[in-house]
Order: structure tokens, then sequence, then C-alpha cells
């Protein structure tokens, strides 16, 4: 085909993907943005699909059925609390894809040094998301312990892995017709995306999810480097910092450090030091109390936490929202922005529960108003309600922003029992005055409110 | 200008634009956003056709061509799918008992 032509549906293709990404910006135009999308991923793989170099067809369309077949249901078949485990794997997949093509494109010519280079980023990075993509799948579907498994000396033998890895490359790059060093290179950035999410536990899973779709993104830029494609340079930039700025955001929303986050083994050393098994007085509350005092409140904020998704309780929720709403409460939801094991993992649930999405409230449009609410009903959230992270320096969640749940003139709080959380930090919310715990499962208990509160109102 | 230095500089324009863009997109929707960029991703797809579907290949480029045909395959028809399928319960108000 033409050259220029093929540029042509490139340059449409990348504007097709600018395009998606813009009109993401609200959920009104979200579905259009997917069509987008789709449309410029069509393009690329047509106009590719008719260029001159491309001859045999075969195993193309071999690996399209298998890729389909493969694709369709792992989109139509998971349910939506496993979302945070597909996109996991989803990463997983592109960052093969990118570091396969990396080792293929080596092998096929010795390149130039330039090439070399992008080779070594592409290949790097696809090989080190690839695995640490599956690493941050098994935890989130529970085939590997959750918690994270930390060791004396890890950080240096990480950053030692990391290290020599980069030394390999810039010997490649010196001398890319050092063959040798090529499997050793890929073998330690395979090694080292393993060893990246072993200290990794599950409330850092969002910052770490974003930080893979950042690493993917990158990756197949620097393909586009290696291939001299505009388009990949530019879907690849695209979703680099895209991922970059949902992992500062999560940062953010945790008061800590990329490196904190990546380096810092959250959750082993504090169980340690804090748990100190004095057993403090609690108030506590069976259905019919909490839907006494549900019923009579003008004003209720639902926050929901991973609880609330490990129970499958959003759909409980959604019946104890109607039930409130019907009797003319206004029932709001707060959600935290580390809420979950993803960016955005407890609105994608409530929104599949059909709760309306103009109930959903950022933490930063809701905290100012939690004092004047009646009752605050914490579901399986934990840290992101914890005090302690606005009152005790010392604590290690001090200064990580939260949804002030404490201010709210009655506290409930839905949780199994008197555990701690993951990171293990007692929270001073559960012992409150004004806090009632409603021992339980969550979805049982919130099935048990809404028994009592239709019965009431019948 | 030549290929590296028009290739810096367009990344630099769309890492930009990027961040631009993505600012704006609400929390609310930051789980299908995700899954969107992942899809997009799966552009790999473009240097996978290139290395399966090579004239002459060798053994070596045909099997990993079509692995990685196959594992961005997986991504795009998943990732785009499902992110439609969770904005598809994105709704407002109406429609919701009262």
């Amino acid at each position: 085909m033409n050259q220029t032509i093929l540029e042509m549906i490139y340059i449409a293709a990348a504007a097709g993907f600018i395009l998606a990404l813009k009109w993401m910006s609200s959920p009104a135009t979200a579905r259009r943005g997917v069509l987008a999308g789709e449309i410029g991923m069509l393009l690329a793989v047509v106009g590719t699909l008719l260029r001159f170099e491309v001859v045999d067809y075969t195993w193309i369309f071999a690996a399209f059925l298998l890729g389909s077949a493969i694709g369709v249901p792992l989109a139509y078949k998971m349910p939506m609390t496993a979302v945070p485990q597909r996109t996991a794997i989803s990463h997983a997949f592109g960052a093969l894809a990118a570091a396969l093509i990396g080792v293929a494109e080596y092998y096929r010519a010795t390149p130039d040094r330039f090439v070399m280079t992008a080779l070594a980023a592409e290949v790097l990075l696809g090989f080190l998301t690839f695995t640490a993509s599956l690493m941050a799948f098994g935890k989130l579907q529970e085939l590997l312990p959750t918690r994270p498994i930390t060791y004396k000396g890890q950080n240096v033998v990480n950053l030692s892995i990391l290290g020599l890895a980069f030394v390999l490359g810039m010997a490649l790059v010196a001398d890319p017709s050092r063959t040798w060093l090529f499997p050793i290179f890929s073998l330690l950035a395979l090694t080292f995306g393993v060893m990246l999410i072993v200290p990794i536990g599950g409330a850092d899973m969002p910052t770490v999810i974003a930080l893979l779709n950042s690493y993917a993104g990158l990756s197949a830029s620097a393909m586009g480097f290696a291939l001299d494609n505009k388009l990949l340079i530019v879907a690849g930039a695209l979703d680099g910092s895209s991922g970059l700025i949902l992992a500062i955001i999560m940062c953010k929303a945790m008061n800590r450090s990329f490196s904190n986050v990546l380096f810092g083994a959250f959750g082993q050393v504090q169980t340690s030091s804090i748990a100190t098994g004095e057993v403090k007085p609690v108030r506590s509350a069976s259905h019919e109390e909490a839907a006494e005092i549900l019923g009579s409140a003008q004003s209720v904020v639902i926050i929901p936490g991973y609880g609330m998704a490990v129970a499958q309780a959003q759909h409980k929720v959604r019946e104890l929202f109607e039930g409130l709403t019907k009797r003319g409460i206004d029932v709001r939801f707060a959600i935290h922005p580390v809420a979950g094991r993803m960016p955005g993992h407890m609105n994608v649930l409530l929104a599949e529960a059909n709760i309306p999405y103009d109930r959903l409230f950022e933490m930063d449009e809701i905290n100012s108003e939690l004092e004047h609410v009646d009752v605050a009903l914490v579901i399986g959230a934990n840290d992101v309600v914890n005090p302690a992270a606005r009152n005790d320096p010392g604590s290690p969640i001090a200064g990580m922003p939260i949804l002030n749940a404490d201010k709210a003139r009655t506290v409930m709080v839905i949780k199994r029992g008197m555990s701690p959380g993951f990171a293990g930090i007692e929270n001073e919310l559960y012992y409150m005055d004004k806090t009632l715990m409603l021992f339980g499962d969550a979805k049982g208990f919130v099935a048990g409110i809404v028994k009592e509160l239709s019965a009431v109102h019948a | 200008m030549k290929g590296f230095e028009a290739g810096l500089f367009v990344f630099m324009l769309a890492a930009f634009l990027g961040f631009e863009l993505i600012k704006r997109v609400s929390p609310l929707l930051h789980t299908p956003l995700m899954s969107l960029t992942n899809a997009i991703s799966a552009i790999a797809v473009v240097g996978a056709i290139l290395i399966a579907g090579e004239k002459d290949a060798s053994m070596l480029s045909r099997i990993l061509g079509f692995t990685a045909v196959t594992a961005s395959v997986i991504n795009l028809v998943s990732g785009y799918l499902i992110t439609d399928r969770m904005l598809k319960m994105f709704k407002r108000r109406e429609g919701v008992a009262k």
C-alpha cells in the first residue's frame, strides 16, 4: 500500500485514541470515547495488515481467532468484583506482547545502537511488567498470599537486580552483537518484576496497578522508537502518562511517595509494634437497632471499602439505599480514592448495583459536610476512616487524607470482627462513644437491616 | 528531522497531551479509564503483525509473532468490551426507583 496513505491511516488512528481519552472525561460521553478508541484500533490493524511487508496471513488470523476466543469471555464472564484481577492479567498480556516483539526484533537482525537502546527499554519494561502483573493478579485472585512478604535486605536485592539489568542493557547498547547477554538481560527483567510485587500488600494495589498500566504503555512507546512508528509512540505515551497520573493520585490519597509504596513494605513492621492486645470496650448493635437509627435519620452517608467488594454486598446496599430514599432520607456515598483494589473500584461496583452516579461523592466534596450528617455507615472500610491519620503523628498512616466519618453524629461500622485492618493499625473510630459496631458479614448484615426497615414500613 | 528526534518530539507532545486529558477524567471513571488505556496499549499488535506476517521469517520469529499477536488481541478485545460493559452501568438518577 502507498506509504502516504498508510501514514494518514495511522494519524487518524492516533486521533481516535486522543478523542477516546478526551471523551472519557464525563460519563455522558464516555461510551462515545470507547467507540473512538475502537475505530482507532481498527484503522491501525487494517492499515498494518495492508502493508507490503506483511505477506503471510495464516499465523496472524489464527492468532486473531485465538485471542478473541480468550478475550471475549474474559470481558463478559468476569464479575465486576474481579475487575482489578482482570486489569492486572490484561496488563500482563499487553506487556508480554511488547516484550516478545522486542525479542523477535533483536534476533531478526543485529540492531544498530539507537534501535538497541529502544529495544532494551521495550524488553526491560515489557518483561518486568509481565511478571509483575502476573504476581499482582495472583495476589488479587488470592492464589498467592495477599500479605506483603518482606525479608532483610530486600531492597538491596531488588535494586541490585535492577542495577545489573541496567548494566547489561548498556553493554548491549555499546555492542548490540553480544547476543549471549540478551537472554540474561531478559531473565533479570522477568525476575525483577516478581521481586517488585512480593512486598506489596492489598492496600497498595491501586498504586501498583496504575504504575504497571504506565509501564505497559511506555513499553509500547519504546517499541515505536525501535520500529520508527509514530502511532506506537503516541498511543504508548498516552497510556504512560495516564497510568502515571493515576499512580500519583493514589499516592497523594495515601500521603506516600512512590518509593515508599514500592520499597516501603507497608504493614509488616507495624503489626508487631502496634497490636498491643489491650481490650477496649466497644458498643455493638443488632439489625433492629441499626435499622431504627437509620430509619429515623434525615441524612445518611455510606462509606464503602474493599470489604463490601469481598462480601459482594453492593446489591444489598442498593436495596438499603432505595429503602431509605423512599422514606425521604438523603442518602449519599462517600468514596475514598484508594478504597478497593484499583482506582475507581467502588464507583464501578456501585454503578453495577444500579446506584445513580450523582449520589457518589469524592472525598473533597463530602468531607466538609460529614459533620452535618446524622449517620455515617462504614461498610468494609477501615484505614480510610481512621482518625489516627489526622490526630496521631506517630501513626504509620499519619497525614493520609481520610473521610471524616468520626465527625458524623452517629457512626455505624459493619465489620466481621475486631481484628485490625490490613495495615494492622488500631482504629480509634471503633471505640468512640457515638460509634456502634455492627458485627457480621457485610452482605448479611445489610440484608438484615433492609428486612427490618421494610417490616417497620409495612 | 531524523527518525529519533522526530520520535522524541512526538513522544513529548503526546505525553503532555495525555497528562492534560487524563487530569480531566472524573475519579468516578478511573476504573473504566484504566481498562480503556489498557486496551489502547494493545497497539503493540501493530508490531506483532509485522513480525508474524513477515516473508520468510525464521521459526523463532513466527512463534514469537504469533504469541505476541494472540496476547495483544486478548488485551484489545477484552479491554474494549469490558470498558463498554462498565460504562453502560453508570446511570443518572432517572431509571432508578425514587
